[in-house]
């Protein structure tokens, strides 16, 4: 399995055509107190970039963003009664849904851990 | 992922890439905030905390620890300032539509710095010091008001920027328990104690030889003080009331869902120089003196509002379901668009999301079921009376 990142604090976890997608540790300490996190539907077509899940903190609504295209095929259903799993655990039970990748080589285009690390150095 | 709207412009790093207003300035507990691992932002020109680091730290934890014991509140942005002078309360009075000549010595009274037009300019506490009047404005407009008075207040009035002074708050349940370990002695022979002071009373006290003016006030809707100090003392205060194992100090962010369950407006969000106190359910503020009387910037317009009611008002919404209505959803009844939120978001008193808006006087009825438009999304809510949580003041 292979973990990548974007830019704008989202994680991808890639087994063979499966990708698991939440938001960054990084980021969830950003937002601060998650309230609310609103999924896609299964079976949604997404295109990558598209805004396809919305995390509510008590500060701010926030979109999150899929990495990458694909179709979805799953939702972490853990966060409608406990979304403060995003803050506890953003990166393993927090994640908030998978897909099955529509198009592999976008993912060439994010970043590794190594270099997501680097950037968030820098903000 | 984006932040897409927040209250206290506190937004990723990036978010100012772009030349934009001059660097916000430091207030006296910048560095006792960052020791307590607090993430600051700019807010009304300056870095203040919007929650804190560790243990009891985050908007929920300081919101609900605030509501159940007490909470800190560093409110030096705001602006303090002293008006003086022969017929000052005359001079006030005709700023403001409070009845400024009968605020007794050591009283406080919310009031509104209105436009020709009865806008409101800015909402703020007055305080009768005896020989001054003390006046608590909002740190974000604190610079437009201080022109204001100064155009508009005569010459033998003189106006004074405590410049120098912060404001703390400690607020909650445990406030006054807390408060009476420290000490506090009047500041004159004739000068009530703190067990005197009852909500919306004030009064001069030493600690530790140190002046402090204190008022039984806040923007919490629970019991609690207000302290203005002297910048050099701040931290040493702030210290103090922090030891006892009661306090935590709490950030902006909870300030702000406290005060939205309280249903106290936030200048500048539900009150604007395009609302008016009748609509903004704000007509307490306005005596029956000087509605008999006027007097007052837009004592016409608001008088006429206050006779024949208002076409929109502020009300206050509970939302079905989880997802925030933020400031900026259109409100709908039926397809027809019948106001807009200026306030929203989840109450961890409640466990469910809240909001102010302004409605159509026809949908502002307790019970009244409407939608809001939230980013495209459809929430339904019910129109509750304010405030969400009941006050908790000391009578």
């Amino acid at each position: 399995m292979t973990r990548y990142f974007t830019k704008d604090h989202e994680w991808i976890d890639v087994a063979g055509d499966t990708g698991t997608v939440g938001i960054t540790d990084y980021a969830q300490g950003q937002l601060g107190d998650i309230t609310f996190v609103e999924l896609p539907a299964v079976g949604t077509a997404v295109g990558k970039g598209d805004a396809v899940a919305v995390v509510d903190s008590v500060k701010a609504a926030s979109d999150v963003y899929t990495p990458v295209s694909g179709t979805v095929s799953d939702v972490n259903g853990a966060l409608e009664g406990e979304p403060e799993l995003v803050n506890t655990d953003a990166e393993v039970a927090g994640w908030l849904f998978r897909l099955t990748l529509g198009d592999p080589s976008e993912l060439a285009a994010l970043l590794d851990q190594a270099a997501y690390e680097a950037y968030i150095a820098e903000l | 992922m984006s932040q897409d709207s927040s209250p206290d412009s506190a937004g990723f790093p990036d978010d100012d890439e772009t030349a934009g207003p001059p660097a916000a300035l430091t207030l006296p507990l910048d560095q006792w905030h960052r020791a307590r691992g607090a993430r600051m932002v700019e807010f009304a020109g300056y870095w203040m905390p919007v929650q804190y680091g560790g243990e009891g730290g985050g908007i929920i934890a300081e919101h609900l620890w605030t509501r159940e014991s007490a909470g800190l509140f560093d409110v030096s942005h705001m602006g303090q300032l002293t008006v003086s002078g022969k017929q000052a309360a005359d001079a006030l009075e005709t700023l403001l539509p409070g009845d400024i000549a009968a605020l007794k010595p050591g009283r406080l009274r919310y009031s509104l710095l209105l436009a020709d037009d009865g806008g409101i300019l800015d909402d703020l506490m007055v305080t009768n010091r005896g020989d001054h009047y003390f006046l608590v404005v909002n740190g974000a407009t604190k610079w437009d008001d201080i022109g204001h008075l100064r155009e508009n207040l005569p010459d033998a009035i003189t106006l004074n920027h405590l410049d120098e002074h912060g404001l703390l708050a400690l607020q909650g349940p445990r406030a006054a328990t807390v408060l009476a370990r420290l000490g506090l002695a009047p500041a004159r022979p004739d000068a009530p104690g703190l067990a005197d002071l009852s909500f919306m009373q004030a009064a001069p006290f030493l600690w530790q030889g140190r002046p402090l003016g204190v008022s039984r006030s806040g923007y919490t809707g629970e019991d609690g003080f207000e302290f203005s100090v002297r910048g050099e003392d701040i931290a040493a205060l702030a210290d103090a009331l922090c030891a006892e194992a009661e306090v935590r100090p709490i950030g902006l962010g909870a300030r702000d869902s406290l005060r939205l369950e309280a249903g106290l407006p936030l200048y500048g969000h539900d009150l604007t120089e395009r609302t008016d106190p009748v609509s903004a359910g704000l007509a307490f503020a306005i005596s029956k003196r000087r509605r008999a009387e006027g007097g007052f910037p837009g004592a016409e317009r608001i008088g006429k509002l206050l006779a024949d009611g208002a076409p929109a008002v502020r009300v206050g919404l509970s939302l079905d379901g989880r997802m925030a209505a933020r400031e900026g959803a259109a409100v709908l009844a039926g397809e027809r668009e019948a106001g807009l939120v200026t306030s929203g978001g989840f109450s961890p008193s409640l466990g469910h999301p809240i909001a102010m808006a302004y409605v159509d006087a026809a949908q502002a009825a307790p019970g009244t079921r409407l939608e809001l438009d939230n980013r495209g999304r459809r929430l339904s809510a019910t129109v509750v009376p304010l405030p969400f949580v009941p006050h908790r003041y000391h009578r």
